[in-house]
């Protein structure tokens, strides 16, 4: 079992997040603190889309070569001295991570920001084996204390206010001076760096993920701003990178290319404070970095998506811009899609991930903008896969009895021209007379599911094609 | 039982309808591995001397570090001196066993200098870059005894030491430097790009310099790479 899910119960997630005043008021800073930033600095490069179709085309490339590419990868982290363990789902991941922490006699392990780390279940697994994993990305260290997951892919805690956070700092950090003076981000910032520090330097295993790996080299990357991924690495003993299979890149010229797409996009940065390319462990004359380098690579689905209509969304590179710049996200936050991953990327990818019986709300939660598409670096079609498992979604059977059956009335309508004519121009009469008084109708038979939260507007008498014919005539 | 490593690698390929062998695609991953092409490279940094210079320090401030220049590596300790000074910080320095660092003239100062390795209680120390990049500020540091990782991400201060001659318009430029100075295809154990100092926005997307790593970078770029030994 991988991480719970409350997908199958999105709608509910998506009304209690509406009324959480916390959460909105913390939302509200989503659509201000990332859209400008990237734009901004979107703006200051005019190569940036040219740049998009590289980074696309080298994906492309390397996941129709993803095999060959693995292949040589392995090869070269064991020239560099460490090792490659392959699971194929996440049971088996847990599993050899514990086993490499057993091996290691690891009490305590200090964790970078990881969403594989998230999608497998990883710290539940670790704490019921006796290992206690500590989380040191400011956001993911403030969503374990509440005992959470994230809610945005690489802002875990931005659902939360400053008020929230001070309230967690003083129920967990009772070693310190009840009196002090948490007000400020700052001095909140300032004490989870002193709470860390102890952490890192004390750590007998440091996992992190990777944004890439290199075949070339045998390398893994990380691209942090804090610096807690590095310590986490660069500290403990032993270090095991936690990756899933389409992470890879061919060579180092290869990943320039996306990380120039990856940084803008995800916090309108021009390059991230550290990327940090780790091969192997360390070597004669070292005098730090892990004495064990271990890289475990997961499957968990992933291959079923190539050579099928969801490959594409094996490009994407975890950036963030889709949620960023969704409106159903914006409104809900990241929490009511209820698995790991959220927003426009989050329903693509989750039903491939736990299925579209549990997940099938999701690719539903989209108004087809087309906004997530257009900021996406890796030039992914998001909505068109959402459109892929709203048609799977159909053939399954999976749709509510009342949509599927609005929907074979429609069909029965729209194959019979003259017929659907005649009867929407009736409908259309007939509400125009009842709603002419007002102008809209509060509640109407059917349609309760708009009418509840919004007035259904009354016709002007007449059809669409019905006015399209007569201007044609008039013309 | 089938081992997870060929159950994953037989469902990638069936997924992918290949074997593995065709000998098309075992071509194109090699030139690919071996030429590395060069894909879009902005034109921002493509600039003499003197304009990535110019550009390298632009975009490291724009990134919240600050930068000094000297004429020559015999400057340096001076100059770091001086900026410790400014700054109220402590007269204490640590450093690895860089050649060109060992080689500047440190007695001229009443520096208290450490070496090897951080333990996380030092608030100041320095590195020798390899490297930099002027397209958007960023500094690259490779491991060893040299220039010991744990320094450029332990102590509150880093102060980062960069040879003029070693700063490059683009990103790619950092990769034929590096295969010239390690063999193709190796790497140092690790290569850490720094982009100024280490910052949060993890609470209310408002951003904080000072999260898990430095506090500060300063970056001493040193114009007169010629006798840096």
């Amino acid at each position: 079992m991988s991480a719970v899910s409350t997908s199958p119960q999105f709608k509910r997630n998506a009304h209690e997040a509406l009324r959480d005043a916390n959460l909105q008021q913390a939302l509200g800073m989503v659509r201000l603190g990332f859209i400008d930033k990237r734009q901004a600095v979107v703006d200051k490069l005019p190569e940036f889309d040219a740049l998009r179709d590289s980074a696309r085309e080298i994906k492309n490339h390397t996941l129709a070569h993803l095999d060959l590419y693995l292949e040589r990868y392995e090869k070269k982290v064991q020239e560099a001295g460490g090792q490659v363990h392959f699971a194929r789902d996440a049971e088996e991941a847990r599993g050899l991570i514990l086993e490499i922490c057993r091996k290691a006699g690891a009490k305590t392990v200090t964790k970078g920001k990881s969403m594989i780390s998230e999608e497998i279940g990883l710290n539940a697994h670790l704490e019921a084996n006796g290992v206690t994993p500590v989380e040191t990305d400011l956001g993911e260290y403030i969503i374990q204390l509440r005992n959470e997951g994230p809610s945005h892919i690489i802002a875990p805690a931005v659902h939360l206010t400053k008020a929230q956070i001070e309230s967690d700092f003083r129920r967990v950090h009772t070693h310190l001076d009840p009196t002090r003076d948490l007000s400020e981000p700052r001095s909140l910032l300032t004490e989870a760096r002193g709470v860390l520090r102890q952490k890192f330097l004390a750590a007998d295993v440091g996992i992190t993920g990777a944004n890439f790996l290199i075949a070339e080299t045998g390398t893994s990357i990380i691209v942090t701003n804090e610096g807690n991924g590095d310590l986490t690495q660069t500290l403990p003993k032993v270090h095991i990178v936690l990756a899933s299979i389409e992470k890879m890149v061919p060579t180092l010229e290869d990943v320039s290319q996306i990380l120039r797409v990856l940084a803008r996009s995800a916090t309108g940065q021009e390059m991230s404070v550290y990327t940090t390319f780790s091969t192997g462990p360390r070597r004669a004359g070292d005098p730090d970095g892990p004495e064990q380098y271990h890289v475990v690579i997961l499957d968990n689905g992933r291959s079923n998506m190539l050579g099928g209509e969801f490959q594409d969304m094996l490009r994407c590179i975890r950036c963030g811009a889709c949620m960023n710049h969704c409106p159903v996200y914006h409104a809900v936050g990241g929490h009511a899609y209820g698995w790991v991953y959220p927003g426009p990327m989050g329903a693509v990818l989750t039903p491939t991930l736990i299925g579209v019986d549990k997940a099938g709300h999701l690719p539903n939660a989209s108004t087809f903008c087309g906004r997530c598409e257009s900021v996406c670096p890796m030039k992914i079609p998001l909505p068109k896969m959402m459109r892929h498992w709203r048609e799977r979604e159909f053939e399954r059977h999976l749709m509510p009895a009342p949509m599927r059956y609005g929907l074979g009335l429609w069909a029965f309508f729209a194959r019979r021209p003259a017929l659907y004519r005649l009867t929407t121009r009736a409908a259309m009469w007939s509400l125009s007379k009842l709603g002419r008084s007002k102008g809209r109708f509060k509640s109407l038979p059917f349609a309760g599911g708009w009418t509840k939260y919004r007035d259904f507007p009354a016709p002007q008498g007449d059809t669409f094609q019905a006015q399209w014919a007569k201007r044609k005539r008039a013309a | 039982m089938t081992s997870a490593r060929d159950d994953l690698f037989a469902n990638l390929r069936r997924s992918l309808s290949v074997t593995g062998t065709e000998r098309i695609r075992v071509a194109e991953v090699e030139e690919r591995l071996a030429e590395a092409p060069l894909g879009v490279i902005p034109a921002r940094g493509q600039l003499d001397a003197a304009g990535r210079l110019a550009l390298f320090k632009a975009m490291a401030e724009a990134a919240s570090a600050t930068v000094t220049e000297v004429e020559s590596p015999e400057a340096v300790p001076q100059a770091v001196a001086a900026y410790l000074r400014d700054h109220n910080l402590p007269a204490t320095l640590r450093m690895g066993s860089d050649p060109r660092l060992a080689a500047m003239p440190w007695r001229d100062t009443s520096l208290e200098i450490a070496s090897g390795r951080s333990d996380g209680h030092d608030l100041n120390a320095i590195s020798h870059a390899f490297g930099a990049v002027a397209e958007t500020g960023t500094l690259v540091m490779t491991s060893g005894a040299d220039n010991p990782t744990t320094l450029n991400f332990l102590p509150d201060n880093h102060i980062v030491v960069l040879s003029a001659a070693d700063v490059g318009g683009d990103l790619e430029s950092v990769w034929p430097k590096l295969r010239k100075a390690l063999g193709k295809g190796a790497m140092p154990r690790a290569l850490n790009m720094v982009t100024g100092p280490s910052r949060s926005a993890d609470i209310e997307q408002t951003l904080f310099l000072g999260a898990h790593g430095p506090r500060s970078l300063h970056i001493v770029l040193v114009k007169d790479a010629a006798s840096a030994g």
